[in-house]
Formats: C-alpha cells, structure tokens, sequence
C-alpha cells in the first residue's frame, strides 16, 4: 500500500541554519503517528515542507504517493494541516471560513460536512461569530475544522491542544480518534508527551534536524527506558552490590534504575542478604518523557 | 475554477464587509478635491476647448481613485495576510499561482471600479459629463485597475510590514497619479516635464480614459493603450513568476 507520507532523504537549510539534515521517514496508511523532538528539531519545517509552505533543499516528499512539488495539487488534496500558530482572518465568521476553505478545495456545497464539524468541535453556537472574537481554545478548534474542511486522507496537527482546556482536549481527541477509525492518518506533534503515548502507535523523534529514534510507541518505551523503584530502607543503608542501580537518594527513600520489572525480585534478595528490611515499595514504570529526555540529551 | 472563484468571492467579501474605509472614504476624499478645486479653478482653467474645468477634472479624478482603490485591494489583502499569518488559509489549499492571481487582480478591478463608478455619478452633480467613446473609457478603466491590481501584489510581496507597504503607496503610486495629469493637461507643462510625463503609465490611462468622455486627448487612444498594455503585461509577467517562485511567501 502507498505510505501516507514517505520522506526521502530530505535536506532543508534556511541561510545558515541546517534545519533538516538527510530525514527518511514514512507513515503508513491509517496509523496515528507522533513527531516529537525538542523545539528546533525541525518538525514544523518538516510539516511545512509537506504541506507546500516551503521547499525542501533536496530530497523528495510525498502525500498519498503525491510528490508534493510535482503534484502539488493532489498532495494537498489528501493533506489537512493545523498549523502552530493561531492564525485567523479577522474579516470573516467562523462559517464563512468554513465555506471559503471548503471552495479553495474545490468544494461547493460543502455545508452538512461544515455542521457535523462545527457539532463535533464544540462550535455551532459561534458559527456565525467572527473568529477575532473566539478565545484562543475557540480559534484553535476553528483551525482543526478548517483542517479537516476537505476531508483529507492525512491530517497533520501541529501542536493541537496548545491553550486548549483539559475537557474539551478530551473531546477533540475524541474526535481525532474518531476520524483515525475511519481511516484517516493522523501526524501529530504535541508537547504533551503522555498524548502521544496514548494515542500514537509510532513515534519519530527529530533531533537537530535528524531522526534519532522511529519505532512503535511500545518498542520506543521498552528499549529506551528503565522503571525506577523507590525504597525506604531500614536501615537507611544500600548494599555495595545495588550501588550501581542507584539513581537518587532523598532521606530513607533510594530510588534504583530497573531495565526490567524482574530484576526487583534480586534487588529484594540482595537486601534480604544484607540485613536490610524494605518499609515501603513503589514501582515507577517508564513514560514517553524518559525516552524522550534519553533521546535528546 | 471553484478554487479560483471562491478566492475572488473571499476578497470581494472582503473590502464590501469594510466598505466605509473601502468605497465611502476614498468616494469622499474625491469629491472634497472635486469640490474645493473646481471652486477655486473653475473659472481661471480651461484646459480643453469648451470644456469647463470641473467637467475636465471629473475623469482625472475617477480614474486616480480607481487606480489609488485597486493598487489598495490587492496590497492590503496580501500585506495583512502576510503580517497575521492567516496567507497559510490560501497557501495550503490546491491553488495554482495563476488563480491566486486572477483572483486578486480581478477583485482589484471590482473595488476600482465600483469605487470610480461611485465618485463619477456624484460628480454629475457638479457638472455635466458627454461619454464620446463608452469603450475607451472602460477599455482605460479596466487596464488601469488591473495593471494596480498587478502593482498591489507585486508590492504587498515585496514589503515585510506595514511601513514598507505604505512607503509604496506614499512614496510611488500617489506621486504618480497626482504627477499624471488628472489636474491639468501636460501641454500647459514645459517641455522637460511634458517630456518626463510621458514616462509617467498612469499619464496615459488618464488621458485615454478623459478620451473616453471628450473624445480629446493629449496622446491618441491607441498609442496609449498599447503603452498601458504593454506595461499591465510587463508587470503581470512579473507578478506571475513571483508568484510561481514563492517569492517571500513560501520560504
């Protein structure tokens, strides 16, 4: 099947910036994928790339097997970009924003797509307000329906839940996950690390305009990060042998790296052997922001 | 052409949603030159034979605001789409750089023209108006507005803020309309600055429209026709490959 979005050997220099530094990636149909990386990495410059907002120094991009220099109008097509920055035309109301994007797409009588938008982002009692007049969390959503106006076969969202609160990010996620049952592929990058975790199935992490890692979420957190446990000791004393574990101390309380769960059952015999009882346990299970602090450092 | 009639509809909708600024101000700034030059000239002037200088700044004054309109719809469209961000709205969607053209250089005709119309039927109160050549004056009216249009662009791409953008308008397109002979005919000029004039493109859209009215002019219809059409398609060029290369818009 044609990836959703293949990058080949992308190169980007801005003046004397190397943004993009030889990025090969590819996204398969239908998945929910995450890019993440620490500002500057240069994911906005990779989507910007993708959607046609600037052009790629060498190597090839493309949506939905569309190049997206040769074929732009295709890519864009199958393309659905948020952008970063709430941007927002002051003229106009939410509805004819929707109309106006719709007829960029080509589409004319776009309207029963328009209120199942406006219904599912929260936005039908401000159809007809202008956008100016929306809090930041309004214009943001507004930006996701303007995304999504043409339903285009990949969605990128940059940043998407920037500002949003948390009950209506849970409904957008919602309707994110709705639109990836579908079908739709989903390309997002967030600074919430734990939202990707739970909705991405695959990650890339862009360093400095390189990929560093590109796996399943799983794979990412099982060979990138180790649980931690957390002992109060009695007494307060940490065996030679379990020095090497060691990777905090505050008071009674030693914090041991683990690669795995199973080592805890030797890390409890060498403290058995050692005359040290454990008062209190607790297992601290790697997230996403581990593998990404791992990655990035 | 959805794509392209939506963005036309889109700045259409555009400058009639703030038509106070973008057809009633410059409408009355006109008519305040019309009144207080034709008060104060009306009876020292006449440029043309038999034709009162009122009935002869009429034309010069429609034409310069159609021109003044239509370089304004095309450069603050794009300059404030520019400067808040929202030129990603139009630079994602599949639009071809021809269409981005055709939409804003045509909805720069509508807003000159509806502009000129208006300040050309108020000017019937001031003085009778003959149309000797109803398509001069349109054929004149439409290349104006569309070679501004073209300019406005061309301009609102090149400009990084607002400064820039008014340093054009200020600095460029005003002292070429006002040095174009809406006010006088150049042949009451010396013959340097007669000479300069004909230098001047916006100097032969206002004699060739005025032809349209008197059927008078400075320079024969045809020969500035053919001027202007060669500067609209000198400028359109350029505007178009601009547009093609993502000149300051996709980086």
């Amino acid at each position: 099947m044609t990836p959703a979005i293949q990058v080949q050997s992308v190169h980007k220099r801005f003046r004397d910036v190397h943004a993009l530094r030889g990025v090969d990636l590819a996204v398969e149909q239908g998945e929910f994928f995450a890019l993440l990386g620490p500002n500057g990495a240069g994911k906005t410059t990779l989507i910007s790339l993708l959607a046609g907002l600037s052009r790629a120094t060498s190597g090839r991009l493309a949506v939905m097997g569309h190049d997206v220099v040769a074929d732009y109008r295709e890519a864009r097509r199958a393309l659905g970009v948020v952008p970063q920055e709430l941007v927002y035309d002051a003229f106009f109301t939410v509805r004819e924003m929707l109309r106006f994007q719709s007829g960029y797409f080509g589409l004319r009588r776009n309207d029963p797509w328009i209120d199942e938008l406006l219904e599912n982002l929260a936005l039908t009692d401000k159809a007809d307000a202008y956008v100016r007049n929306l809090s930041g969390g309004m214009k943001r959503r507004v930006l996701v329906a303007q995304a999504l106006v043409h339903k285009p076969a990949v969605v990128v969202l940059d940043e998407p839940t920037a500002g949003v609160d948390v009950e209506l990010r849970q409904s957008l996620w919602g309707f994110i996950k709705r639109l990836n049952r579908e079908g739709h592929t989903i390309v997002l990058t967030t600074h919430y690390l734990e939202e990707a975790e739970t909705l991405c199935s695959r990650i890339a992490m862009l360093k400095l305009g390189e990929v560093v890692a590109l796996d399943t979420t799983a794979n990412l957190l099982a060979g990138h990060a180790t649980s931690q446990v957390a002992l109060r000791l009695d007494p307060p004393r940490l065996p030679e042998a379990l020095q090497s574990r060691l990777v905090g101390q505050e008071g009674e309380v030693f914090r041991l790296a683990l690669r795995q769960c199973g080592e805890l059952e030797s890390v409890l015999a060498v403290l058995r052997e050692n005359g040290v009882a454990v008062q209190d346990l607790e297992v601290a299970k790697p997230d996403l922001e581990d593998v990404f602090l791992e990655l990035v450092k | 052409m959805t794509g392209l009639y939506t963005l036309f509809l889109k700045e259409l909708l555009r400058f009639f949603k703030v038509s106070l600024q973008t057809i009633l101000s410059p409408l009355v700034t006109t008519l305040l030159y019309l009144l207080i030059f034709s008060h104060v000239l009306e009876t020292h002037v006449q440029v043309y034979p038999g034709v009162a200088y009122t009935a002869f700044l009429i034309p010069g004054l429609v034409m310069m605001a159609m021109l003044q309109n239509a370089f304004s719809n095309s450069s603050s469209s794009l300059i404030q789409s520019k400067m808040s961000g929202n030129i990603v709205f139009i630079l994602l969607p599949p639009l071809a750089y021809w269409e981005f053209y055709v939409a804003y250089v045509a909805a720069s005709v509508v807003r000159g023209v509806v502009v000129g119309a208006g300040v050309g039927l108020a000017g019937l109160w001031f003085a009778s108006l003959p149309v000797a050549h109803p398509l001069w004056m349109l054929a004149f009216a439409v290349a104006g507005c569309a070679m501004l249009g073209a300019a406005g662009i061309v301009s609102a791409l090149w400009a990084e803020d607002y400064d820039q953008m008014a340093a054009v308008q200020n600095f460029v397109v005003v002292p070429l309309t006002f040095l174009s002979g809406v006010f006088y005919s150049i042949h009451s000029l010396p013959p340097f600055w007669q000479a300069v004039s004909r230098y001047n493109p916006f100097f032969y859209l206002i004699d060739g429209f005025r032809y349209g009215f008197f059927g008078i002019s400075d320079v024969p219809p045809g020969e500035g026709l053919l001027i202007v059409a060669v500067c609209f398609l000198a400028l359109s060029l350029a505007t178009l490959l601009l547009l093609k290369s993502g000149y300051k818009l996709r980086k």
